[in-house]
C-alpha cells in the first residue's frame, strides 16, 4: 500500500519537472527581449546589455529554468509586466470564484451523471436508455460556452429567475452565491456529465453481468442495493478516471465559461492576459493549472486503493 | 415442375416458405441506412456543412467584411437573413464564411495530428530506447490542459489560421500517438510479426505491411472525434481573442464580437453557435457510428 503511493508520488516527479520545462520554454521563446523593454526608449544597447546581465538574462538555458524553477517552488511566479504585480498574487486574488465554480459544476455532475449513467445501464435497450445516450452526445458536443448563453437566455434574460452575470462570495450568503453560480456550474458541467454518463452506463453494464450481482439479487438484495452498493462500488474505479482526466475539460471550460458570465475568476485573468500579451501571467496561469490538473490525477490514482483494494501495482 | 410427372416412388421437394428477404429486395443502400444511422445522419450533416463551406461565395447575400455603420445591429430580416453586427457586417454571410475556417481547421488537424502521432507512436511502439523518452514528453505534454497549452502556443506566435491549426495539431498528437504505440505494443507480439521478424523482413517493411494496416481503424475513429475537438478548441481559442483574426469571420470571433451585445441582440451570437453545435455533433455522430461499425467489440460497451 504505501509502496504503492511512494511510486506514484514519484512517478509524478518527472512530469511536473517537464511540464515546468514547456511553461518556462514558453517565456523563453516568446517575442520581445524583457532587458529592452524594461530599459526603455532612451537606452543605450550598453544598458540594455548591463539590465540584461543584472537580470541573469544572459546566462545558459539550463541554470536560468533551474533558477526559475526554484523561484516558483517557493511561491514567486514572476512580476506581471502589465500590473506590476506579483503573478502569485494576482492568481491569489481571482482563485476563490474559480474554485467555487468548479467545485460547484464537480458536485452537480456527479450528482446527475451518475444516476444517469447507473439508470441507463440497469434499463439497457430500453427508451430510457437510449435518451441517456443521446442526450449523452448532445452534451458531448455542445461547446459550454453555447450552453452558457442558451441557458442565461433562458433562465435570467427571457424567464428572469437567476441574475444573469457576476459572482457574489460564499461569506456574502449561501443563496446569493449558488444563484449566481448555478447557471455557469451547468453549463460548465454538461460535457462532464456527458462523459461520466457515458463511462458509467459502460463499466456498469460490464458490472451487472458478473457472478457477484447475481450472487446478491439471489440473496434478496434489492434492485437499488444491487446498483448503488454493489455494482456502483466495483464500477467505481473506471469512473473515477475519467473524472481526472476530464478535469482538463473543467478547466478549459471554466476559462470561457468565466468569460460568459463574467465571473472575475482565473478565466478572465487568462483572457485579459492573453489581450495583453502579459506573458509571466499567461506562464503562471498556465503552470498553476498543470499542476492541479496533476494533483488531481494523482489524488485519483491514490483513490484507486480505495475503491479497489486489489490494486497494488 | 408438376409432382405427376416424376416417376412413382419419388416425391417433390416441398416448396420452402421464403422466411429470409434475398439481399437484394431489401437494397444496399438501406440497408447501410438501417444498419449504421449514425453515420448516415452525421455524414450527411457533415456533407452538408462542407457544401455550405466550398459554396459559401455563391450563398452569400452581402459581403461578408464589408462595414455598413449605419445598418447596425438589424434583427433578422428579408435583406439580412441572420440580422447585422455591431458594426453592420452581415451575420448570415460571416456565418457561411465561418464554416470555412471550422472545417478546414477540424480536418488539417485531424490530418496533420494523425500523421504526427501515427510517426511518433510507431517509432516509440518499435524502439523500447526511444520509446520511455518519448512517452514521457507525452504525458508531460498531456498534462497540461489541451486549452491551456494552446493559449500558450498561440502567444508566441501571431494569430493566423494556419498557426491555430499547428498549435492545436500539437495539443491533439499525444493522444494519437499513445493511441498507435498501445496497438503496436500488442501486435508486436502477434505470431504473424514475430515470423516476419524471424524471416529477417526489415522494421519499414513490417510497419508498412502488418502494423499500419492494423492501426487504421482506430485511427479513422480517433481521426473523426480529433477533428470534432479541434473545432470546439477552435471556436473557443477565438472567442478569448486567442485564435483566429479578427477580420477573418470565424464562428468563435463571430461570437466574440457579439459578446457585448448578447443580451440585447442575442441572435448575433445564437446563430454561430447553432451552426458550431451542429456540425461538431454531426461529426460525433460519424465518429460514434464509425466506432461501431469498425469495432464490434466497443460498440457493445460504448
Amino acid at each position: 500500500m504505501f509502496a504503492y503511493i511512494a511510486r506514484r508520488i514519484l512517478a509524478t516527479i518527472p512530469v511536473v519537472l517537464l511540464v515546468a520545462l514547456f511553461v518556462f520554454s514558453l517565456l523563453y521563446l516568446a517575442p520581445g527581449d524583457p532587458a529592452a523593454i524594461i530599459a526603455g526608449d532612451q537606452a543605450t544597447p550598453a544598458d540594455v546589455d548591463r539590465i540584461r546581465e543584472s537580470l541573469g538574462l544572459d546566462r545558459p538555458f539550463l541554470i536560468r529554468f533551474g533558477d526559475w524553477f526554484w523561484h516558483v517552488l517557493t511561491g514567486d511566479l514572476g512580476v506581471s509586466i502589465f500590473t506590476n504585480l506579483p503573478v502569485s498574487h494576482m492568481i491569489a486574488q481571482r482563485i476563490e470564484p474559480t474554485v467555487s465554480l468548479m467545485l460547484l459544476t464537480l458536485t452537480l455532475s456527479l450528482s446527475f451523471a451518475i444516476p444517469m449513467g447507473v439508470i441507463a445501464a440497469w434499463k439497457h435497450g430500453t427508451w430510457i436508455d437510449r435518451g441517456v445516450m443521446m442526450t449523452a452526445v448532445f452534451g458531448f458536443s455542445t461547446p459550454s460556452f453555447v450552453v452558457g448563453y442558451l441557458l442565461a437566455y433562458v433562465f435570467a434574460l427571457y424567464l428572469d429567475w437567476l441574475p444573469v452575470q457576476g459572482f457574489t462570495s460564499i461569506s456574502v450568503g449561501v443563496i446569493p452565491f449558488l444563484r449566481n453560480l448555478i447557471l455557469p456550474a451547468t453549463a460548465l458541467g454538461l460535457v462532464f456529465m456527458a462523459l461520466i454518463a457515458r463511462i458509467t452506463r459502460a463499466t456498469m453494464l460490464d458490472v451487472l453481468s458478473q457472478d457477484y450481482v447475481r450472487t446478491a439479487k439471489a440473496k434478496g438484495v434489492g434492485q437499488r442495493g444491487v446498483l448503488f452498493v454493489h455494482a456502483l462500488k466495483n464500477a467505481a474505479v473506471p469512473i473515477v478516471t475519467i473524472v481526472g482526466i476530464g478535469f482538463a475539460t473543467l478547466i478549459s471550460g471554466a476559462i470561457v465559461t468565466e468569460s460568459v458570465f463574467a465571473i472575475p475568476g482565473l478565466g478572465r485573468l487568462t483572457v485579459d492576459a492573453i489581450l495583453r500579451r502579459d506573458y509571466p501571467v499567461i506562464q503562471g496561469v498556465v503552470l498553476m493549472f498543470s499542476f492541479v490538473y496533476v494533483l488531481v490525477n494523482l489524488g485519483v490514482d491514490l483513490l484507486y486503493t480505495v475503491f479497489d483494494p486489489r490494486i497494488r501495482y | 415442375m408438376s409432382a405427376t410427372s416424376l416417376p412413382t416412388g419419388y416425391t417433390a421437394a416441398p416448396v420452402l416458405p421464403e422466411i429470409l428477404p434475398t439481399p437484394k429486395e431489401r437494397g444496399r443502400v438501406m440497408g447501410f441506412v438501417n444498419r449504421h444511422p449514425t453515420i448516415v445522419i452525421g455524414g450527411a450533416l457533415v456533407a452538408i456543412m462542407v457544401l455550405i463551406a466550398i459554396l459559401a461565395p455563391f450563398l452569400f447575400t452581402q459581403d461578408p467584411t464589408a462595414l455598413a455603420p449605419a445598418k447596425r445591429t438589424r434583427p433578422p430580416s428579408d435583406l439580412y437573413w441572420f440580422g447585422t453586427d455591431m458594426l453592420g457586417r452581415d451575420v448570415y454571410s460571416r456565418v457561411l464564411y465561418g464554416a470555412r475556417v471550422s472545417l478546414t481547421v477540424g480536418f488539417s488537424v485531424a490530418f496533420c495530428a494523425g500523421i504526427i502521432g501515427t510517426t511518433i507512436g510507431l517509432i516509440a511502439g518499435f524502439t523500447r530506447g526511444i520509446d520511455a523518452i518519448v512517452m514521457r514528453v507525452m504525458d508531460g505534454l498531456m498534462s497540461i490542459p489541451q486549452i491551456l497549452l494552446a493559449i500558450a502556443l498561440m502567444a508566441l506566435t501571431r494569430a493566423s489560421v494556419q498557426n491555430v491549426i499547428i498549435a492545436i495539431s500539437i495539443t491533439e498528437s499525444p493522444r494519437v500517438c499513445r493511441l498507435v504505440r498501445g496497438v503496436v505494443l500488442s501486435l508486436r507480439e502477434q505470431p504473424y510479426v514475430e515470423a516476419a521478424i524471424a524471416s529477417g523482413t526489415r522494421v519499414p517493411v513490417i510497419i508498412w505491411r502488418h502494423i499500419l494496416p492494423n492501426t487504421l481503424a482506430p485511427l479513422m475513429v480517433q481521426a473523426t472525434f480529433i477533428c470534432a475537438s479541434a473545432m470546439i478548441t477552435e471556436a473557443t481559442l477565438s472567442f478569448i481573442g486567442a485564435g483566429t483574426p479578427p477580420i477573418i469571420p470565424s464562428w468563435g470571433n463571430i461570437m466574440a464580437e457579439g459578446r457585448a451585445l448578447w443580451q440585447v441582440k442575442p441572435y448575433i451570437v445564437f446563430f454561430p453557435a447553432i451552426f458550431l453545435s451542429i456540425t461538431v455533433l454531426a461529426v460525433n455522430l460519424l465518429g460514434d457510428g464509425l466506432r461501431d461499425a469498425l469495432d464490434p467489440r466497443l460498440a457493445k460497451r460504448l
